[in-house]
């Protein structure tokens, strides 16, 4: 055989695990009780296509073929601890009682999926794990990415991801956290941790936190995925539809947000005409939703809000501030926080003047969240050149370019500063 | 990656021959695969060419041409965009499309802005994205 129709069997096996894997977990982990034994003879049938599927050919029912397998597998496992005799015993007879076990194990599958997928993204966001746990989990088991592929996008090792994923399945089963989707009550307390992981991962890709590249845009992407999967498996819950909305917004300026050589550009400095139609389209009806459920109040929904505004404007003078200055308002009244505060303050500026933002931003100068924060000193520079005191606001980027995160801001406030001395 | 999914025309979609129920239903199952695993962004069918036009540029400038027009094969009768991974996971995905003998589907990535950063001049890239601008 040559080498490229081993490549494409390979590219189709890759193909298919995105697609599957996550059925597959949850279906054997329903059945077993447990996400680790589920999460590894999973990838023990994944090890066996890859044996077997460049020789006898894709199989009609893949899904179907890897739970199957997965299931076998896991039977062997059991088989050889005692004390789940019985276990075994059910299992077994079970799997030798069909004729054809790939199509019945797929019609059950088909059954079940909608309540698996929930269970699988609650056990993996479960609450015993660590942020770092839940987030490997949940893109290990859900989204379907190999560890290798994690470890890349969170610019850590291989070896370290693994850790930490072998770790996390290892407290669940200690823990003895069950495999099951919570039910009406628990989800007002299970659901935000669920939500906060998907947009951590959607945030690790918008504002990668180290590395050379200042976003991952894979990772937004497959943030967004799994928004969109839970909007489907709970299409009553508003805000899990505010987040996507926010998610949508966000990425629809994915292509805008930086310049041919990777140098940020901010909001109102962006072509809007690289903006993605679509991605915005997709946030208006998702927040639509919100607000048929009557969840605009969150800070979900009303950071999806905000974000709404802007993709609204055609351009950058077309922006309503207004509206904006008081969705912050609100906000600062839901979730306060000094940064809040601070996008108020710039909202302010922009909608009353630049007297009405400083007002604000002099306020925040004690907070001790924002001592170091480069953008207090670059917010409050801005308002000062518009007031037209230019040497305070030179010393305002002077001190915002000392206290930059990296060498671009850094030389834009320093640029900034020269220019209003010159 | 973004996907769009042609699913090409024939003789019975240009005569608005509407598939049977069953087909309609299989094919609801397929797209609700596709909503489930958050991969759907938009899917749509076309009417037949009849009811469309073509505005086709010759030396004098443009020509509307009324519908029908064209081999019923070489016209699109339906689309998906979807976010996928790669092709090869769009592939899979359309693989699993309930057609039956005949049907044709293309698979066109969607090019992405950078694909077109060296393409043009940076004063020809700016003129086209202010013109952009002004359109939407």
């Amino acid at each position: 055989m040559t080498g490229a129709p081993v490549d494409d069997v390979r590219a189709s096996i890759d193909a298919v695990w995105r697609i599957e894997s996550a059925r597959v977990v949850a279906a054997l982990a329903r059945l077993h009780g447990d996400l680790g034994l589920a999460e590894e003879t999973a990838q023990e049938a994944l090890v066996a296509a890859l044996e077997q599927w460049p020789r006898d050919g894709i199989p009609r029912n893949p899904a179907a073929w890897l739970m199957t397998t997965g299931r076998r597998r896991a039977i062997d496992r059991i088989r050889r601890e005692v004390n789940l005799r019985e276990k075994v015993a059910v299992l077994a007879s079970d799997l030798d009682d069909h004729d054809d076990p790939y199509d019945e194990a797929d019609s059950r599958l088909d059954d079940q999926i909608g309540d698996d997928m929930l269970r699988l993204i609650f056990t993996a966001c479960h609450p015993a794990l660590s942020t770092e746990a839940r987030i490997a989990l949940t893109l290990k088991t859900v989204a379907g990415l190999s560890t290798a592929e994690i470890a890349r996008a969170f610019l850590s090792t291989e070896s370290t991801i693994a850790q930490r994923i072998v770790r996390a399945k290892r407290t669940l089963s200690a823990r003895r956290v069950g495999f099951a989707a919570p039910t009406a009550e628990e989800l007002p307390e299970r659901l935000p941790p669920v939500l906060s992981v998907i947009y951590l991962i959607f945030n690790e890709g918008y504002a990668a936190s180290s590395g050379d590249d200042w976003f991952r845009p894979e990772l937004c992407r497959d943030a967004l995925r799994l928004g969109r999967m839970l909007c489907n498996l709970l299409p009553n819950e508003s805000d899990v539809f505010a987040l996507t909305a926010l998610m949508e917004f966000q990425a629809s300026r994915l292509a805008a947000r930086t310049t041919r050589d990777g140098q940020p550009i901010l909001l109102l400095d962006q072509n809007r005409a690289l903006w993605d139609r679509l991605s915005i389209t997709r946030g208006l009806r998702s927040l639509q939703r919100v607000r048929e459920l009557g969840g605009t109040r969150t800070s979900y929904a009303l950071q999806a809000a905000i974000a709404a505004q802007h993709a609204r404007a055609a351009t950058a003078e077309d922006t309503d501030w207004v509206a904006i200055a008081a969705l912050y308002e609100t906000l600062a009244e839901t979730a306060p926080s000094p940064i809040v505060e601070l996008n108020r303050a710039v909202a302010l500026g922009m909608a009353y003047g630049p007297q009405a933002g400083l007002d604000l931003v002099d306020q925040l100068r004690d907070f001790p969240e924002l001592e170091r924060y480069h953008l207090l000193p670059s917010v409050r520079g801005d308002l000062l050149a518009r007031l037209g005191r230019d040497a305070e606001a030179a010393d305002e980027f002077r001190r915002a370019a000392e206290l930059a995160g990296n060498d671009q801001e850094r030389a834009l406030s320093l640029s900034r500063a020269r220019a209003l001395e010159s | 990656m973004r996907v769009l999914a042609c699913m090409m025309g024939n003789e019975e979609s240009e005569a608005n021959v509407l598939p049977p129920p069953e087909l309609f239903e299989a094919m609801g199952r397929f797209n609700e695969e596709l909503v489930k695993d958050g991969v759907l962004l938009a899917a749509d069918g076309l009417t037949p060419t009849s009811a469309g036009a073509k505005v086709k540029w010759t030396g004098s400038g443009p020509t509307v041409i009324d519908g029908p027009f064209t081999e019923a094969k070489e016209v699109v009768a339906g689309f998906w965009i979807v976010e996928v991974s790669s092709l090869a996971e769009a592939e899979e995905r359309f693989k699993r499309c309930p057609c039956g003998e005949g049907a044709e589907i293309q698979l066109r990535p969607i090019q992405e802005a950078e694909d077109f950063a060296d393409a043009m001049s940076e004063e020809t890239r700016r003129r086209a994205e202010e013109l952009q601008a002004r359109i939407r």
